[in-house]
Order: C-alpha cells, then sequence, then structure tokens
C-alpha cells in the first residue's frame, strides 16, 4: 500500500493540488475577487502557504521513520521546491505589486524591519536548498554534505514562522500552532539522535531511490 | 476641510431627504425616523463628489463595508462584514460619566433630536498603511461635550464600547482587553473634525462599521475611531487606550498619522488607497494639518506618537 511506487503513482495529482491554488490567486487576482484590497490578500495566501509547505516537509521526513510509511519521502522533494516556488511568488509580490521595484525602499525595508529580514534571511536559506535538489547534486555533494546543507531547513522553518508571528497585529493563535509544530518536529529529531545515533546515519530518509 | 454647509440639516429632516431624495413628496415630512434609510447609495453621489480634494476619489460603499478592522467581530477584515449579522444597535442609550455637572444617560434618539446631521467626506488613514475615502454622516462631538457639561477638571475624553460577547464573536477572545477604550485630549475632542458619526453613504451605520453611532478623527491612524460607543468619561488624567495598553511601543496615546514616524515593523511614509495599485505617499495629519497642526505646536511628535 505505502510503497515507493505507489507514493510516485500519487506525484501528479499532488502536484496539480499544489500547483492550483497559486493559478487560482492568479486568477482571482485578475478578475478583482481577492477582495478589496488584492495585493494584500495574495501576498497573504502565498506566504501562508509556502509556510504550510516547509511544515509538511518536515513533517514526511519525521513521519518516513515509521517503518511501513519509510517511502513517503519520495514525496518531499517535490513538495519542498513548490514551498520554493510559493516563496518566490510571494517575495515577487511584495518587490513588484507592493513596492512597484522601489528598490531603495525595499532594501531599507529588509534591514530596518526586523520581520522582513526574518522573510528575506529565508527565502535565501531556501535557495541553497532549491538548487541542490536534483540526484545528480546529491551524488557530486555525497549524501553527507548534502545532509548537512538541508539542515538549513530548520533556520527555514523557525524564521518563517517568526516573519508570520510579528507581521501578525493581535491574534496569535495560527502562527503559534505553526511555531509549536516545527519546535515539537525539531525536538523529536534531536532526541531521536541522542537516543539512537545510528539511525542518524542509516538511508531512513534518503530523498530517493537507488538501485 | 471637507463639511458641506449646504447639507446641514437636522436629524429627522436629513433622514427624510434621503429617503424620498428622489420622489419629492411633500408628505415626506412626517416620515419615520430610524427606519429604512436604505435608499440607494449610488442614485446621488454628486452630494458628495464636490466635496472631494482633487486628488482623491470616494471609496465605494461595498469597499467600505466589506473590509474593516472591527476585532469585536473576528481579527479578519471579512470577519466584521460576515459576523455582525446579529448585533442589535437599537434601542442604544450613551453613558456619560466622570468629571460632569451630572452623570446621566442619553438615550441615542434624544441625541440625535438635539444635534445636527451633516455630511463629512474624510480621509481614514488605517495605522497598517491603508487608507479609504468615506462619505461619512455625523455631528460634531463638540455638541455631544455641550450637552453633557463637563467641569472644568475635565482634560481628556475616553471613549468605551460595547461589551456583548454573545452578539460579538470576536470579544469571545480575548485578543485585546474588552471593551475596546479609547481617548482624545479634551482640545482634540472639541476640534470641529472631530465628530460622532452615524451614517454613512446616506445609510444608517451598518454593523461592521460602528452601529449606531462611532467616533472619526480622520487626521488619527483609524484605531482612535472607536465603534458602537455606550460610555463617555470626562478625566483630568490621559486615560488608558487599548491598543496602547496591548503594544505601547508601537501605538501611542495621540497616533498621528505622521509620514516621519514609522511603525517599529511598517513604513507609514507611504498607504495603499484601497482601490488603487501603487501605493501613496502619505500627508501629515493625514492632510489635515491646516485644521489640527496647532493642537501639537509644543508636543514632540517623535516621541508622543
Amino acid at each position: 500500500m505505502f510503497s515507493t511506487r505507489n507514493f510516485n503513482r500519487s506525484k501528479p495529482i499532488l502536484f496539480i493540488l499544489i500547483l492550483f491554488p497559486s493559478l487560482l490567486w492568479a486568477y482571482q487576482f485578475v478578475t478583482g475577487d481577492l477582495g478589496v484590497n488584492p495585493i494584500e490578500k495574495l501576498m497573504d495566501e502565498l506566504g501562508l502557504m509556502a509556510l504550510k509547505l516547509i511544515i509538511i516537509t518536515l513533517m514526511i521526513t519525521t513521519l518516513s521513520n515509521i517503518k511501513p510509511l519509510k517511502s513517503i519521502v519520495v514525496l518531499r522533494r517535490m513538495i519542498g521546491l513548490f514551498a520554493f516556488y510559493y516563496v518566490c511568488l510571494h517575495f515577487s509580490t511584495y518587490i513588484v505589486l507592493d513596492h512597484f521595484l522601489d528598490m531603495q525602499f525595499i532594501i531599507q525595508d529588509i534591514i530596518k524591519r526586523p520581520f522582513i529580514t526574518f522573510g528575506f534571511i529565508s527565502f535565501l536559506f531556501l535557495i541553497p536548498l532549491a538548487s541542490t535538489s536534483t540526484n545528480n547534486m546529491i551524488k557530486r555533494l555525497g549524501f553527507k554534505l548534502w545532509k548537512k546543507i538541508h539542515y538549513l531547513i530548520y533556520p527555514v522553518a523557525i524564521l518563517a514562522s517568526m516573519h508570520f508571528y510579528v507581521l501578525v497585529r493581535a491574534d496569535k493563535t495560527e502562527p503559534v500552532i505553526y511555531m509549536g509544530i516545527i519546535i515539537l518536529l525539531l525536538f523529536h529529531r534531536i532526541f531521536k539522535r541522542l537516543t539512537r545515533p545510528q539511525l542518524a546515519q542509516s538511508r531512513g530518509s534518503f530523498p530517493y531511490r537507488q538501485d | 476641510m471637507k463639511i458641506l454647509g449646504s447639507e446641514i440639516t437636522p436629524y429627522r429632516t436629513y433622514l427624510n431627504r434621503r429617503k424620498f431624495i428622489k420622489g419629492s413628496l411633500a408628505s415626506a415630512a412626517l416620515a419615520t425616523v430610524a427606519s429604512s434609510v436604505f435608499a440607494n447609495h449610488d442614485s446621488d453621489l454628486s452630494i458628495y463628489n464636490k466635496n472631494l480634494n482633487e486628488n482623491d476619489k470616494l471609496n465605494s460603499y461595498e469597499e467600505i463595508t466589506t473590509y474593516n478592522n472591527f476585532y469585536e467581530f473576528g481579527t479578519h477584515k471579512k470577519h466584521p462584514h460576515l459576523n455582525s449579522g446579529n448585533f442589535k444597535p437599537r434601542p442604544w442609550t450613551i453613558k456619560i460619566d466622570g468629571l460632569v455637572k451630572k452623570p446621566q444617560t442619553f438615550d441615542l434618539e434624544k441625541i440625535l433630536s438635539n444635534v445636527t446631521i451633516e455630511d463629512r467626506v474624510y480621509r481614514l488613514r488605517c495605522v497598517e498603511a491603508w487608507s479609504m475615502v468615506i462619505p461619512w454622516q455625523g455631528f460634531q462631538l463638540s455638541e455631544l461635550i455641550k450637552m453633557a457639561e463637563p467641569l472644568s477638571s475635565a482634560k481628556y475624553v475616553q471613549f468605551v464600547t460595547v461589551f456583548r460577547p454573545e452578539e460579538m464573536p470576536g470579544q469571545q477572545k480575548r485578543t485585546i482587553i474588552w471593551p475596546y477604550r479609547e481617548g482624545l485630549r479634551m482640545d482634540e475632542a472639541m476640534n470641529p473634525l472631530t465628530i460622532l458619526a452615524t451614517g454613512l453613504y446616506g445609510h444608517e451605520m451598518p454593523n461592521q462599521n460602528g452601529a449606531p453611532i462611532r467616533l472619526v478623527v480622520p487626521w488619527k491612524y483609524g484605531f482612535k475611531s472607536i465603534k458602537s460607543i455606550v460610555e463617555i468619561r470626562f478625566l483630568d488624567t490621559q486615560p488608558e487606550t487599548s491598543w496602547e495598553t496591548l503594544a505601547p511601543w508601537e501605538y501611542g496615546f495621540y497616533a498621528n498619522v505622521n509620514p516621519n514616524v514609522n511603525h517599529p515593523r511598517w513604513s507609514q511614509g507611504t498607504e495603499r488607497r484601497i482601490g488603487e495599485f501603487k501605493r501613496r505617499e502619505t500627508l501629515m495629519f493625514n492632510g489635515y494639518e491646516e485644521e489640527v497642526a496647532h493642537l501639537y505646536k509644543d508636543l514632540d511628535l517623535n516621541k508622543f506618537y
């Protein structure tokens, strides 16, 4: 049931499902169905989607420790790349639509406002992750080094959730839930490492099938 | 300042004229108050348009009533529109207390029969860097203050929003310390620009915009313009206000619109006018510098933001 093959087969459906919201929002943006402040709405939706996808990639790694679900890890790369896709859209909405390429203002904004700084660093850290995602890159870097680079997903997730937390004016429930999940997943991994160090060396979360 | 001299009418006549604006029926003189003011709000835009600055355009009724910050009905912009259906703005009373000759509770209808309802087209600038242009109907706060007869020791006015968690679902959660509270210095409260609004676009005030009566202080960030007011208190010390209590490093008592003093998390130099694509420069005191700058000539606006 949870074989690598079945997970691989579900990929096209997942691909469409995850891509769909961005197409819908783009369509609604053009037709004026995103409410009266469409730029803000678009930016919020894209950012939130990216954060959710980042958290899902972390969950996948954790789930892949459960024996029958081991193969779920084959979905991680695609979802991670989609997270990057949504972050890029989120960031370019901010630059192009929100501030109309006013680069002087944007640079000031990134430096001066902590929540934008968090978001921006998070985006920067995602770039090496996305660009080392091919099988070829894993081979060239070696799994050990590749894995070390991909630990960057932790600061990415923490910074992204802080970016969201600081932005909210009063009711912080939603960002706190996301932060909680991230911290829980992180603790699980630290705990696992401390108690069963040999597992960390195993190929439990190797990102693709090697035959 | 955008006050329509020609539009100054007593409240009853005002409602009647709105109701029969196209009918020109003589019998309109005896029509009822407080019911069906729902004339077609788009049919007579010229009334408002001639009061606009050349750079401004009225926001639509839909924009004004579907994009609101009114945490009593939820923290999302669409929540007040979606969640305010069960709110009952009538009957309504306003309690006047603190440093006044005689503390008393006024029936809203009684207040309205003693004041002059006018059209006021104002820019509204939210602290979140978006803005709108809204045609309000209301009366000067100074008129109510005169009715309240404050003592000479009263230096500040505090306002309190109604607390009805069963009708205002947002109040069931402690996002802010309820009830919402705001305040003004006495000279700010007496300024002719400061109004208590009871309607917009010729409608009675929609629930999501602060029915039945709300403050509008157009040179301050929107959160100062407290909604659904049930109590007005006169004090000799500066009152606590909701957002200042929640995050004093971000929101001050004065909260004057000021492009030179940034919010710690974002710039206040520009704003998005709802309905426009490119951002606009934010104007000092939201463009009402001429009318209100003198109130703050001895105040360090960087310190008292």
